[in-house]
C-alpha cells in the first residue's frame, strides 16, 4: 500500500472515531428533543457536568471506572430532579419558555462549576491499562484510549438500538416520538415516560463527558462547544431518531475530518454545508418524521 | 511604597511645582487634601475582560493583579479613588463593540482595560479610537493594535503576537532545524504568530513547509496530527491557548509524535496548563516574555504579594495585569489624576520604564513593550528559564504612523 493510501485510511479512522463520540453526545439530545419536544440548550452543560464529575471522583478514588460508576447515578438523579422541578411546569407552554429555561440552566451550571471547581483547565488521567498507543504508519500511533472510546460508543449505540427496537419501553419511546397524543390516548403514562427519557438524556450527555474527559481535558465552557455540533447531528439525523443520529454523527465526523484535510480554508463550513444539503434533500432529516 | 520611576518624578516636578514633594511621598496620602476641588470624582476604570468561559482564569488574574498594583500604592491613582467597572466580554468578538461602547458611553469610564482575546480586542480598539478613550491592553497580542491601528491613546503592557513567535523562529533556526510545520486555529492571532515564526525561521535558512489551520475553537486535532505524521517535519510550531493548548499538547504526545518531532510554540502553549497537560508537556520548549525562575527581586516580591492577595500563583497574565496597574499609576501620578491633561498623561505613560516582574521594559513609539523574550523549558509544573532568546525585542510596528 502506498503511504498516501495508508494515511487516507488513518483519516477515515479519525473521522469514524470522532463521529462515534459525537453520537454519544447527540443521542441524549435527540431523545429529549424528539420525544419531549424540549429544546435543551443545557445539554452541553450536562456534558460538562459529566466531565467535571469524572475529574472530581477520579481524583478522589484514583480510578476513572469507579468515578463513572459513582457519577452516572448522580446524573440520573439530577435529570429526574430537574424534570420534576423545572421542566414539568413548562410542557404545555411555548418552545420559547424552554429555550429560556435551558439557557438559564447553562448560566447556573457554569457559575456553579466556577464556584466549585474554579476556572482552570484540568486533566483526567487515562486508566493505566489503556494508557499506551498502537503504532500505525509513519511514526504515527493511535492512543488506545481513543479506540476504547469508540468501542464504548459502539456498544452504547448497540445497546440503544436493542432497547429502542426490541423492548416494550423502546416501542413506547418510538411511538412517543412519532405521535405523542396517540400514545397518551392509549393509556400510557406519558409523565413517567418523560421522566425516564429526560433522565436518560441527561445521563447520556454526562456519560459522554465522563468518557471524553481524559481525551478532551476538562475546562470551562467545554459544553457550549459540543452543543451546536450536537444540534447539527440531531437535525441531520432527523429529530427523535436515534438511528438517524448515529448515521448523522458518522457523516458529520467524516465531513469534518476530510474537510480539514482536503479543504482547510473552508473547514469551518463543511459540516454546515452538509446540513444544508441534507435538509434540501430531506427537510425533516435523514430519518425524521414529517410533522 | 514609592513612585519608583525617575521619569515620573521629573515629570511631576515640571508639571505642578515642588509642593508635591520630590516624588518620594506616597501620592495617595498627599493628594486628596490638595485636590479637593474638582478632583473628587472617582477615577473610573472599565475592566472589559473574560470573566467566564475558556479565558476566565486569565481575566481573573489580570483583574486581581491590576488591583494589587494599585492597592500596593494606597489604592488610588494620581490621588483619586478608583471605581472599578467590570464587564464580562465572554471572549465573544460579536459582542465586543457593544460591550466596549457600554463602558464608554453609559459608564463613562476614564480608562478602558482589556482584553485577553485578540478577536475581541479589535472591537475594543475601534471603540477606543472612535471615542478617543484611553485604552490599556493587558494581554491580547493582535499585532495590528500597535501597528496599523496604533494610536496615542492605545497602550499595551503584554506583547505582540509577533514577539514570542519571532523569538522562537530565531531559536529554531539556531538549533539547525530546516523544515517546520506550523499549526493553529484559523484566526488572526494564530496566523500572525505562525507567520512571525516562519519569518525568523526563514532568515536562519529554515523553511515552513506545512501550514495547518482548523476552525476556532474546535479541538478535534486528530486529522491534522495525521497530516503532520505524513509530512514528517523536523519541528512543529503550534499556537494554541487555554483548553485547546492542553488538548493539543496531550493529543500530540498521545499520537506518538513528541518523541520524533519536537513541538514548540509561544509560551501560551504551556502556561497555566501544565497540571492538566501532565507528562505530555515535559521538556517542551517555548518562548515568552516571562518565565519561572527569573533571578529578579521584583518578581519574587510580586509573586509573594499576589499569592498573599489571591491564594493563587501568579502567572504571565497576572504580570501583565500588574504592569497595566503600574502603567496607570505612573501616568496618573504625572498628571495628578487629571485625565483631562491628555497630552501629558500620554507622554508620561509612553516614557515610563516599567519595573516589571518580567524584568524592566520600556514602551516603543507604537506603545508596545520592548522586552527580552525568554526561552523556557517545561520542568514539572514550571516553565523554567533557559536563556534569553532575543534581547530587547521590539515589534516592527509596520504601518504605525507614530513609529
Amino acid at each position: 500500500m502506498s503511504d498516501a493510501f495508508i494515511f487516507f485510511l488513518i483519516q477515515l479512522l479519525n473521522g469514524v472515531q470522532y463521529g462515534l463520540l459525537l453520537f454519544l453526545i447527540a443521542s441524549g439530545l435527540t431523545l429529549v428533543f424528539g420525544i419531549m419536544g424540549i429544546i435543551n440548550l443545557a445539554h452541553g452543560s450536562f456534558y460538562m457536568l459529566g466531565a467535571y464529575l469524572a475529574f472530581w471522583f477520579a481524583e478522589a478514588t484514583g480510578s476513572l471506572g469507579l468515578a463513572i460508576l459513582i457519577a452516572v447515578p448522580i446524573a440520573i438523579l439530577l435529570g429526574l430532579a430537574l424534570e420534576v422541578v423545572v421542566f414539568r411546569p413548562l410542557y404545555g407552554r411555548d418552545h420559547l419558555y424552554q429555550v429560556l429555561l435551558t439557557y438559564g440552566l447553562i448560566l447556573v451550571m457554569e457559575e456553579t462549576r466556577s464556584l466549585i471547581f474554579g476556572d482552570d483547565v484540568h486533566g483526567v488521567k487515562v486508566p493505566s491499562f489503556l494508557d499506551f498507543s498502537v503504532p500505525l504508519a509513519g511514526g504515527l500511533s493511535y492512543p488506545t484510549y481513543r479506540l476504547a472510546m469508540s468501542a464504548i460508543c459502539l456498544a452504547l449505540a448497540g445497546g440503544m438500538y436493542f432497547v429502542i427496537q426490541r423492548t416494550r419501553l423502546g416501542m413506547i419511546i418510538r411511538a412517543g416520538a412519532a405521535n405523542r397524543e396517540m400514545v397518551q390516548s392509549l393509556g400510557i403514562d406519558v409523565g413517567l415516560l418523560f421522566r425516564v427519557v429526560f433522565a436518560v438524556g441527561v445521563a447520556l450527555a454526562a456519560f459522554a463527558g465522563m468518557i471524553a474527559a481524559p481525551a478532551a481535558s476538562v475546562y470551562p465552557g467545554m459544553g457550549n462547544q459540543v452543543l451546536i455540533i450536537s444540534f447539527v447531528v440531531v437535525v441531520i439525523g432527523g429529530i427523535g431518531s436515534v438511528k438517524g443520529a448515529f448515521l448523522a454523527s458518522l457523516l458529520v465526523g467524516l465531513a469534518d475530518t476530510f474537510g480539514q484535510v482536503l479543504a482547510p480554508q473552508i473547514a469551518g463550513m463543511t459540516v454546515y454545508v452538509l446540513m444544508a444539503a441534507v435538509l434540501l434533500w430531506r427537510p425533516t432529516g435523514l430519518f425524521g418524521h414529517g410533522t | 511604597m514609592k513612585i519608583e520611576t525617575g521619569i515620573t518624578t521629573s515629570r511631576r516636578r515640571v508639571l505642578k511645582g515642588m509642593a508635591a514633594g520630590a516624588g518620594t511621598i506616597v501620592a495617595a496620602s498627599v493628594v486628596p487634601t490638595r485636590f479637593a476641588i474638582g478632583q473628587q470624582a472617582k477615577l473610573k476604570l472599565g475592566l472589559m475582560l473574560p470573566y467566564s468561559g475558556t479565558y476566565a482564569a486569565l481575566g481573573k488574574n489580570i483583574d486581581d493583579a491590576l488591583r494589587l498594583a494599585i492597592n500596593e500604592k494606597g489604592g488610588k491613582l494620581g490621588g483619586r479613588e478608583v471605581d472599578y467597572v467590570t464587564l464580562d466580554d465572554e471572549s465573544d468578538p460579536a459582542k465586543s463593540a457593544d460591550n466596549a461602547n457600554r463602558l464608554v458611553t453609559r459608564d463613562k469610564v476614564d480608562f478602558l482595560i482589556g482584553t485577553v482575546s485578540s478577536g475581541v480586542q479589535m472591537g475594543i480598539d475601534k471603540v477606543a479610537t472612535d471615542n478617543d478613550v484611553m485604552l490599556i491592553i493587558p494581554n491580547a497580542g493582535v499585532s495590528a493594535a500597535t501597528r496599523e491601528l496604533c494610536a496615542p491613546n492605545i497602550f499595551r503592557t503584554s506583547f505582540s503576537n509577533w514577539q514570542p513567535a519571532y523569538a522562537m523562529g530565531v531559536v529554531a533556526a539556531a538549533q539547525g532545524k530546516k523544515r517546520a510545520a506550523v499549526i493553529s486555529w484559523d484566526y488572526a492571532a494564530g496566523k500572525e504568530s505562525n507567520d512571525a515564526f516562519s519569518e525568523a525561521f526563514a532568515k536562519g535558512s529554515g523553511k515552513t513547509e506545512q501550514q495547518l489551520y482548523l476552525p476556532f475553537p474546535q479541538v478535534e486535532f486528530q486529522p491534522l496530527l495525521t497530516q503532520i505524521a505524513a509530512a514528517k517535519p523536523e519541528l512543529v510550531y503550534a499556537f494554541f491557548a487555554g483548553g485547546g493548548a492542553v488538548k493539543f499538547v496531550k493529543d500530540y504526545a498521545a499520537a506518538g509524535l513528541k518523541a520524533s518531532i519536537p513541538l514548540v510554540g509561544p509560551g501560551f502553549l504551556t502556561d497555566g496548563t501544565l497540571e492538566a497537560q501532565g507528562d505530555a508537556a515535559q521538556g517542551m520548549e517555548t518562548t515568552l516574555h516571562y518565565a519561572d525562575g527569573l533571578d529578579n527581586a521584583k518578581d519574587k516580591a510580586f509573586r509573594a504579594a499576589f499569592k498573599k492577595a489571591t491564594t493563587r500563583d501568579a502567572d504571565v497574565y497576572a504580570v501583565q495585569g500588574y504592569d497595566s496597574g503600574q502603567l496607570l499609576l505612573a501616568g496618573l501620578a504625572a498628571v495628578k489624576g487629571d485625565v483631562g491633561a491628555r497630552k501629558d498623561l500620554i507622554a508620561a505613560m509612553a516614557k515610563t520604564e516599567i519595573d516589571s516582574p518580567r524584568g524592566k521594559f520600556s514602551l516603543s513609539k507604537a506603545h508596545n513593550p520592548v522586552q527580552d523574550i525568554y526561552l523556557r523549558r517545561v520542568q514539572g509544573l514550571e516553565n523554567r528559564f533557559v536563556s534569553v532568546a532575543v534581547k530587547a525585542l521590539a515589534d516592527p510596528a509596520t504601518g504605525c504612523k507614530m513609529a
